[in-house]
């Protein structure tokens, strides 16, 4: 692209729309407690199911509950379980990913299949797997998510590595006697750098769906706690009498979700690395 | 290629009973008595030590691990904790049968269009057509199954009142009297895949449009729509073989979201309700049929893509010959 400022990526419309989207989303979970109009979870059972009114601007749920105030604190939720979920799969992937493609050999061997019967296992399938055994709540989605979602970057890093580990920088680090732990931060991070930015940046977005799809299924975070999804779920037996309850929610995942997978398509265009299929 | 797919299907083994593995430990070894979880706090002792002699906690979990299995793949499948005296391979057969039939109609229309809309996009790309199409598959990417499924639901089945928006007839329907409840689940299904496929479909496309031997065919004069539909659509639609793989393979774990949101009587439905139940040996039975699916797929995908493209069969060839 001929750009006369080279150094700054072309952003496009729905490129710019994304960021602002998902700043917006940021200002509301980060400024919830100034912006939202009332406690999420007070019950007011005198104002249930209101319409949209200048008293409550999305209405109230069965139990008076401004719906408003819990689409904005169910960004932090949401924001907290992803970002949480997302920066440990990384770490924890990358860390993983580059161990087992560093040392190589029967360790490499062994992971790799399980990570590839890990993959084998459809997400949603693992993630109730998971459920059953250890029950819900904020804590068992984290590692619900970050089981699901590591192995894939370990699987990223490895081969990233993989490609690094023969070459002249780090045979000469080798051979300089350096240790594996200086090797591993001097020399293999900055060059996995990007990938990892990657490989965070879509991985937030899919946490983001599969938390709000499991929340919705009854397995997530646990009431009263303001999720959207589990929002959509206790609301939907009443779409017909009262659909702000469904509906606002439905439309905070679904912008959280696009700005993301924007940001995320941008930030792998900039470091030129192909996005591929859902993983 | 006999030996390519004796492999392929050998290591789909391997990986089969690590998933097997990580199935039971995940469901059983996990922390906590399972009698306890499956019952609750306040269960009697009696009850407790009955479902402990039913599971059999007492004995070492590799050895329940190898027994499960070993039944498993007789044929015995247990019964359901939950549905007291209901085999379970009776209970998933008609399941299996329903969502068969909504996700191979779902997956077979979804299929169809993304590669019809993908290849139009790819090559009239830049075009209205294509960033329309191109936005409205990043759009349908990015809501979650259920905000779709309840979206249909609220249109066609509440404010228009043209389809049921749940389904109320019986597991046991046959094809007819469930496919009016079928078509709005299969819709949301087609829509989720269509978007993904869609992308892989148009970049691959892009790609060989830009190929030197598009190229070529262009300078010798071949005319253009000989070029799209043998030079082009032929080598595009090979690499996308995998992707829709995937999404085919995705749709197992997409039919348990958009089945309970419909109420449609499949595996995905039975499965949340075994979860919530805490129905253990029916939620690994599922478990592990979802797993046998996905791998199924995907071995077919890695044979068909073989097959298909002469280049990669040919080096197999030789490096098995050597």
């Amino acid at each position: 692209m001929s750009s006369s400022r080279p150094w700054l990526p072309h952003i496009s419309l729905p490129t710019l729309i994304g960021i602002v989207l998902l700043a917006i989303h940021l200002i509301m979970a980060i400024g919830a407690p100034w912006l939202a109009p009332y406690p999420p979870n007070t019950i007011d059972t005198n104002n249930a199911f209101q319409a949209p009114s200048s008293q409550h601007v999305f209405g109230t749920d069965r139990y008076g509950r401004d719906i408003l105030a819990r689409v904005i604190y169910g960004g932090q939720v949401a924001l907290v379980i992803s970002l949480a979920s997302a920066v440990l799969s990384v770490l924890l992937g990358g860390l993983i990913g580059v161990i087992v493609a560093y040392v190589g050999g029967i360790v490499d061997e062994i992971t790799m299949r399980v990570i590839d019967a890990v993959i084998s296992i459809p997400g949603i399938l693992l993630l109730l797997v998971i459920v059953t055994g250890l029950g819900t709540g904020t804590p068992v989605i984290i590692l619900a998510m970050v089981l699901s979602y590591m192995p894939g970057v370990i699987r990223v890093i490895r081969a990233t590595v993989q490609e690094y580990v023969p070459r002249d920088f780090i045979v000469a680090a080798r051979l300089r006697g350096e240790r594996v732990s200086d090797i591993v931060w001097v020399e293999l991070l900055p060059n996995i750098l990007d990938v990892l930015c990657v490989e965070f940046a879509m991985r937030a977005s899919w946490i983001v769906l599969s938390v709000s799809g499991l929340s919705f299924l009854g397995f997530g975070v646990n009431p009263p706690t303001p999720d959207w999804g589990l929002m959509v779920n206790e609301n939907r037996a009443v779409l017909v009498l009262s659909p702000w309850g469904t509906i606002f929610p439905m439309i905070a995942v679904a912008t959280l979700v696009v700005s993301l997978n924007v940001v995320s398509d941008e930030i792998a265009k900039v470091f030129g690395i192909d996005r591929g299929v859902r993983r | 290629m006999a030996s390519y797919v004796f492999g392929r299907c050998f290591s789909a083994l391997v990986t089969l009973f690590v998933v097997a593995a990580i199935i039971f430990v995940a469901t059983e070894v996990l922390p906590g008595d399972v009698a306890t979880a499956v019952l609750g706090r306040d269960a009697t002792p009696k009850r407790l030590a009955a479902l402990r002699a039913q599971l059999q906690l007492d004995r070492p979990a590799s050895a329940r691990y190898m027994d499960w299995l070993y039944a498993f793949v007789q044929g015995d499948w247990g019964y359901s904790l939950a549905r007291p005296k209901q085999a379970i391979l009776p209970l998933i057969g008609e399941r299996v049968r329903n969502t068969l039939w909504l996700s191979g109609i779902a997956g077979v229309i979804g299929v169809l269009l993304s590669l019809l809309l993908g290849v139009v996009a790819g090559l009239k790309r830049n075009t209205w057509f294509d960033t329309l199409v191109s936005t409205l598959s990043l759009i349908g990417m990015s809501l979650p199954e259920f905000v779709i499924g309840s979206l249909l639901m609220l249109l066609f089945g509440v404010i228009w009142a043209l389809l049921p928006a749940v389904t109320i007839v019986q597991p046991q329907a046959t094809f007819t009297a469930l496919f009016p409840s079928m078509i709005l689940p299969a819709v949301t299904l087609v829509i989720v895949m269509v978007a993904y496929i869609l992308r892989m479909v148009r970049s691959s496309v892009i790609d060989v449009a830009h190929s030197d031997y598009v190229q070529m065919a262009y300078l010798k004069g071949v005319p253009h729509r000989r070029v799209v539909w043998h030079h082009i659509i032929p080598n595009a639609l090979i690499p996308t073989i995998n992707a829709i793989a995937l999404t085919v393979a995705w749709l197992i774990g997409g039919v348990v979201v958009v089945e309970t949101v419909f109420n449609f009587p499949g595996i995905g439905r039975l499965l949340t309700s075994a979860v919530s139940d805490r129905d253990l040996p029916l939620v690994q039975a599922l478990g592990l049929v979802g797993a046998v699916f996905y791998i199924g797929i995907n071995i077919v995908a890695d044979i068909a893509t073989l097959w298909l493209t002469p280049r990669l069969r040919t080096q197999y060839w030789r490096v098995a010959d050597e």
